[in-house]
């Protein structure tokens, strides 16, 4: 029998009125490497800060190698050998390597021989577990893999014999996923722990030797994974079988109704980040755009929404040319002629979290008529249309007035759905549809934008789900270094083709 | 030989007029560099006149005068903390409070407690800083250029002028070359990978904080007990703001804001130096539009100053850790 | 700090209970400031409300600087919905001043009732004038305003001293201030009206501006929450990434804002001009654009809340006017340092206890619920 390092016993967690974690008992046993997987929401991120000593728990324990911790920060946990690779990377993008995995771990206050020696152990860790790392660049040079490299030789340097990586994933190509499942299989073999957060159950099945499962905020089950499959699993997270794949019609393609020419984007950096695009869609039809994350995706979107200028080519609209580097419409005006984009960031963009539902519900539409006639607000038509569209779109609470902070990440979605859809825009622009949305949401969303397709919009989605991608669109074109550098229809395309495409191998 | 002196009485005003800037921009810098904005370099600087002058009258100490200057600033400071790192407010409006309140609350107590003008007394010499004469000052002034440029130019200030000067290498040093430096932008730029580390962001923020109260304390005291000898209502003139200005453009570094706080004392040292004289062409400027020149300086060099990249990723957010 | 479920905290908890408990302790540490000056708190309380309410003529006073602290409080408001801290109220107001005396003393050949139309259009082109050059730089440079308007202040203040005494000072006189306006353009004044019913008043500057003041703050309100412009600009103001995504320009919104700010602030000029001193006096704005700050945060930059902020402010004005009179150790300045408090407690110390309130009402309304 092996002894658990990490040992959890009736952790609870809320935050405000959401209890996020309820009576977790959890047992990790020395040098396996652990999975735990459920749905986004599921309380897996909750959990893992708690043991990495970012959140403390309301109540329960924690031991590590049988004893008993406190853990009021990080710093603790840190110094108890637990290590953590956030989604969100955590590094300071303006530092150094060097600096980035010193920082709080200085060993003295005047920089000085520590440096040197410092850097002498890094040097060693990376030849042990083959990263290649420059320590003296800078980490907004960095790719996203060569970012996440640094991430876990941070948490070696400092010690950790247990590894908790949360969603590592998320932002690699297939071919990059490889890589990182070779260097957690070799610090597995070196004797570490490793913890894998993921929602993706072919990664479980691939890499780990136990599971655990986690549905809304409850500990569903343990395993061996060998004593498992995927059918089973997918059935204790979501709580019910599940179709994975979803329904379609077969595609009924009309007229080319938006078209992007030698399109090239600069960022606000004045760097070059969309390189002499070329894309189609027809009517009907969902273009997936595929690609790590970084790669223009965002420029692209912003640029074809009218939000960013455009450097050089030409995008056209109907047949009609909308914008070039010398004229452009804005977003209000495209919106007019029939173009409706969901950003990728609806905190960031799409929303004014601050502001009431009923305002969002019209953000963008607000100087159209009725909801505004010689530049005065008609409430009473707005919140009449916002409880009609939060019913239609089963927006909940179904409250007009209410603060959209307020609502769950999917609620906050489908007000940005339901805004942009109602409209039935010609072409549709979504970016990143189902980001931080619990799977009922991803359900109902991914059916309207099929729903919207059948009725003869255009759609281009950008996700960096390549499952989504895959199961959404009708025609695939990857995107690598600001360029279309592949396109295929989605019949026989295989996630490892899109992969070498990600990744600019072919 | 009158425009030698000249260029030298010119040079010696500015390294003078620019000391409190100085300290108020390296001030600055550690709060702005943790990720908090500070606008209330002004109240500080007014509180740090007030109270330095207030304590060394009745101590009789000009030192003594100081380190209750420190404790005053270190104290507004930390309200700032507890208002915007704490709970969160926000930052700006913070500093509007803390500015306000100390025009009004230092003029009403020099008033309730000297008298309605709202003036401190005068201090005396033993209550005062003294400008300190540099050794042989005096007999090295005859020696050609190099005499003029020790005994006019560098020699003769107040304690404080030497102390700014050496400020800045010291601030450069501890910024650029200290694992706290290194801690300091870190927690400006991205706090999450401050906690991570096991840092505690709060009170990386209240350590920065505490810095700053020293350090504009200085450029206070300066104003009330060396270059003047009591405190006067709205002494600060907007100083404060100046500072701030010049640690923007110069882009949170201290080498950079040092040339912007110089040349901010030079454009005031020159203004008063054009006061009264007839210009060619121009004629004699009116002393009020002269006296609007730093001011009008300010605003100038802001406008100029383009890339908000530049500026702390984090600065005016506070830090939530749970969301 | 405990976490609140927002969606049921009853609005009158968060809009009156919060800011009346978080001006309670300004207040209390305002008391502390007086005690510190050597003066009894509780008499100096006594002291103003003699002050403000005792006696009609102090009523009038009281309401003359509510007049001024609504429109430098609608003045912040406004830009402060756009998230743009106009602390420049002062040097607006004075700037719009200067508007006022031009129009009024250039166009008297006119009718009254239209020269007064164009002296306040006047007041509003020069406010917003002076804030429009700190309104583009923060658009095309992102030059702070709090900065630049605060630089704007101290170039008003200089501008005008040197106007007033080189350019436009009666030379007759000694002070730096101008030749009065024609007595026909004054505007009524509450002794007027009082006469008018056959009361005889003594002197007070309350006059036909409080009527402005009203219309001003209806026309805040109008602007704010039921127009586009208003909603436009609170999207710029909460969320500037999202406002381009909807194509709402953030560079035309901070210029409207601040320019109406910037008006709105000049109006004072109105009041001081045409209702009270019927010239340019030197520094006749005297602090009533900081006040403003106050006057906004505490009424939580809605016309509603402004109101009864700005009559506050005129109860410890003139209700202070009186203690100052009294209490030979108090000036006027405590009552600066009082506004400063009030913003501290109202603005940046808003969240000290709100949790805790908004807890215990939610909690209590829960109980009831479940009886």
């Amino acid at each position: 029998m092996v002894s658990p390092i990490l040992e959890l016993t009736n952790i609870n967690k809320s935050f405000g009125h959401v209890h996020a974690n309820k009576n977790i008992n959890l047992k990790i046993n020395k040098g396996t490497i652990h999975g735990i997987i459920g749905e986004n929401g599921a309380g897996k991120s909750t959990l893992m800060s708690i043991v990495f000593g970012l959140y403390q728990a309301n109540s329960g324990t924690i031991k590590v190698n049988g004893k008993e911790i406190n853990l009021r920060s990080p710093k603790d946990s840190i110094i108890n050998g637990i290590g953590m690779v956030h989604q969100h990377f955590m590094l300071v993008e303006n530092f150094t390597v060097l600096e980035n995995i010193i920082l709080g771990f200085e060993g003295e206050l005047v920089f000085g021989k520590n440096l040197e020696k410092a850097k002498k152990d890094l040097k060693n860790l990376c030849d042990t577990y083959k990263l290649n790392i420059d320590l003296n660049s800078t980490i907004s040079d960095l790719s996203v893999g060569f970012r996440q490299r640094v991430e876990i030789l941070k948490s070696l340097y400092r010690g950790a014999e247990i590894l908790i990586l949360d969603e590592p994933t998320g932002v690699l190509t297939p071919q990059e996923v490889d890589e990182l499942f070779k260097i957690l299989r070799s610090l597995n073999e070196e004797g570490k722990t490793i913890v894998l957060i993921t929602h993706k159950l072919i990664e479980i099945m691939d890499l780990t030797s136990e599971v655990s499962v986690m549905r809304q905020g409850e500990m569903v089950g343990h395993t061996k994974t060998k004593d498992t499959n995927k059918e089973q699993l997918a059935e204790m997270m979501v709580g019910r079988s599940v179709l994975l794949r979803l329904e379609k019609s077969q595609v009924k393609t009309g007229d080319v109704v938006f078209k992007v020419e030698d399109l090239t984007v600069k960022d606000d950096l004045d760097v070059i980040r969309v390189k002499n695009v070329n894309l189609n869609i027809r009517a009907g039809e969902i273009l997936g755009l595929a690609g790590v994350t970084g790669n223009g995706q965002t420029e692209l979107l912003e640029a074809l929404s009218g939000i960013r200028k455009v450097e050089s080519g030409e995008i056209y609209l109907d047949g009609k040319k909308v914008s070039d580097s010398q004229n452009f419409l804005d977003p209000r005006e495209l919106k007019e002629k029939g173009l409706a984009h969901v950003p990728e960031d609806r905190q960031r963009m799409g929303l004014v979290t601050d502001f009431k539902a009923y305002e969002n519900l019209i953000f963008g539409y607000h100087d159209q008529k009725p909801f505004s006639k010689s530049s005065i607000l008609n409430h009473r038509d707005i919140i009449a249309h916002s409880k009609k569209i939060m019913e239609e779109y089963d927006v909940r609470p179904q409250s007009p007035n209410l603060i959209t902070s307020n609502f769950s990440g999917g609620n906050q979605q489908k007000i940005i759905l339901s805004r942009e859809l109602n409209e039935n825009p010609k072409v549709l622009l979504v970016g990143q549809p189902t980001r931080g949305v619990d799977i009922g949401a991803i359900e109902f969303i991914h059916q309207r934008l099929i729903d919207m397709r059948d009725r003869g919009a255009a759609i281009l989605l950008v996700s960096v789900e390549l499952d989504e991608v895959l199961s959404l669109s009708d025609r695939i074109v990857v995107m690598f270094d600001g360029k279309i550098v592949g396109e295929k229809e989605n019949n026989n395309v295989t996630d490892r083709e899109l992969g070498l495409l990600m990744a600019g191998v072919v | 030989m009158e425009f030698l002196s000249d260029i030298a009485s010119l040079i010696n005003s500015t390294l003078r007029i620019s000391t409190p800037l100085v300290f108020a921009a390296m001030a600055g810098i550690f709060a702005e560099r943790s990720g908090v904005i500070d606008f209330s370099l002004e109240g500080k600087m007014l509180m740090a006149a007030f109270v330095a002058a207030v304590g060394s009258y009745f101590l009789g100490n000009p030192w003594l005068g100081l380190l209750l200057a420190i404790i005053a600033c270190v104290s507004l400071s930390m309200l700032h903390g507890f208002a915007s790192v704490t709970y969160k407010g926000d930052q700006v409006v913070s500093c509007v409070a803390i500015n306000i309140l100390i025009i009004g609350l230092t003029t009403a107590l020099a008033a309730a407690w000297f008298g309605q003008a709202g003036l401190t007394p005068t201090l005396n010499e033993d209550q005062r800083f003294l400008e300190v004469n540099l050794p042989f000052a005096e007999s090295l002034r005859d020696v050609p250029i190099l005499g003029t440029i020790y005994s006019d130019i560098l020699s003769g200030h107040y304690i404080f002028v030497y102390l700014a000067y050496l400020t800045v290498p010291l601030v450069f040093w501890v910024v650029f070359k200290t694992s706290f430096g290194l801690r300091l932008r870190a927690v400006g730029e991205n706090p999450s990978a401050v906690d991570t580390a096991g840092i505690n962001v709060f009170a990386m923020r209240y350590k920065a904080l505490a810095i700053n109260g020293v350090l504009i304390a200085f450029a206070g005291a300066h104003l009330s007990t060396a270059v003047n000898a009591n405190f006067f209502r709205e002494m600060s003139a907007g100083r404060g703001y100046l500072a701030l200005a010049a640690m923007i453009f110069g882009k949170w570094h201290p080498k950079t804001a040092l040339v912007a706080c110089l040349l901010f004392g030079f454009t005031d040292a020159l203004q008063i130096r054009l006061q009264g004289v007839e210009l060619p062409a121009i004629g004699e400027i009116p002393v009020q539009l002269i006296q609007a020149l730093p001011y009008v300086l300010t605003v100038v060099l802001l406008a100029g100053f383009v890339g908000k990249a530049i500026a702390p990723n984090a600065i005016g957010q506070p830090y939530i850790k749970e969301r | 700090m405990a976490t609140v479920d927002k969606s049921k905290v009853p609005w009158w908890v968060s809009n009156l209970i919060v800011p009346l408990i978080n001006l309670i302790l300004a207040l209390f540490v305002s008391g502390l400031f007086i005690f510190i000056a050597g003066e009894n708190p509780f008499e100096a309380v006594r002291l103003i409300i003699y002050g403000s309410f005792g006696y009609i003529e102090g009523f009038a006073y009281t309401l003359y600087y509510t007049t001024n602290f609504i429109f430098t409080g609608l003045a912040f408001a406004v830009a402060f919905h756009c998230r743009l801290f106009n602390i420049g109220g002062e040097g607006q107001a004075y700037i719009g001043g200067l508007g006022v005396f031009l129009v009024a003393i250039n166009f008297s050949f006119l009718p009254v009732p239209i020269v007064w139309l164009l002296a306040v259009m006047g007041a509003v082109v020069f406010g917003a004038a002076w804030a429009f050059i700190p309104a583009y730089l923060q658009a095309t440079r992102g030059s702070h305003v709090v900065i630049t308007t605060i630089m704007f202040n101290f170039i008003a203040a200089s501008l005008m001293v040197f106007l007033l005494v080189d350019i436009i000072r009666d030379t007759t006189q000694m002070g730096p201030h101008t030749i009065a306006l024609p007595e026909e353009q004054w505007f009524p004044s509450f002794e007027d009206f009082a006469a008018l019913f056959g009361i005889k008043i003594r002197y007070s500057p309350l006059n036909i501006s409080f009527l402005l003041a009203i219309a001003a703050s209806v026309f805040v309100w109008f602007l704010v929450w039921k127009t586009r412009w208003g909603y436009e600009m609170r999207a710029v103001g909460h969320n500037t990434q999202a406002a381009i995504y909807a194509g709402i320009s953030p560079y035309k919104n901070i210029i409207i804002a601040m320019c109406i700010s910037g008006g709105l602030a000049g109006l004072l000029g109105v009041n001081e001009i045409l209702g009270v001193h019927h010239k340019i006096v030197a520094g006749f704005p005297a602090g009533y654009g900081f006040t403003g700050i106050a006057v906004a945060l505490m009424g939580r930059n809605h016309p509603i809340g402004i109101f009864p902020a700005a009559f506050l402010f005129g109860i410890l004005y003139q209700g202070g006017s009186e203690v100052t009179f009294d209490m030979p150790n108090i000036t006027r300045y405590m009552f600066v340092a009082v506004q400063g408090v009030i913003i501290l407690f109202s603005g940046a110390l808003e969240n000290l206890f709100r949790p805790q309130i908004e807890n215990f009402f939610v909690n209590r309304l829960n109980f009831k619920a479940k009886a």
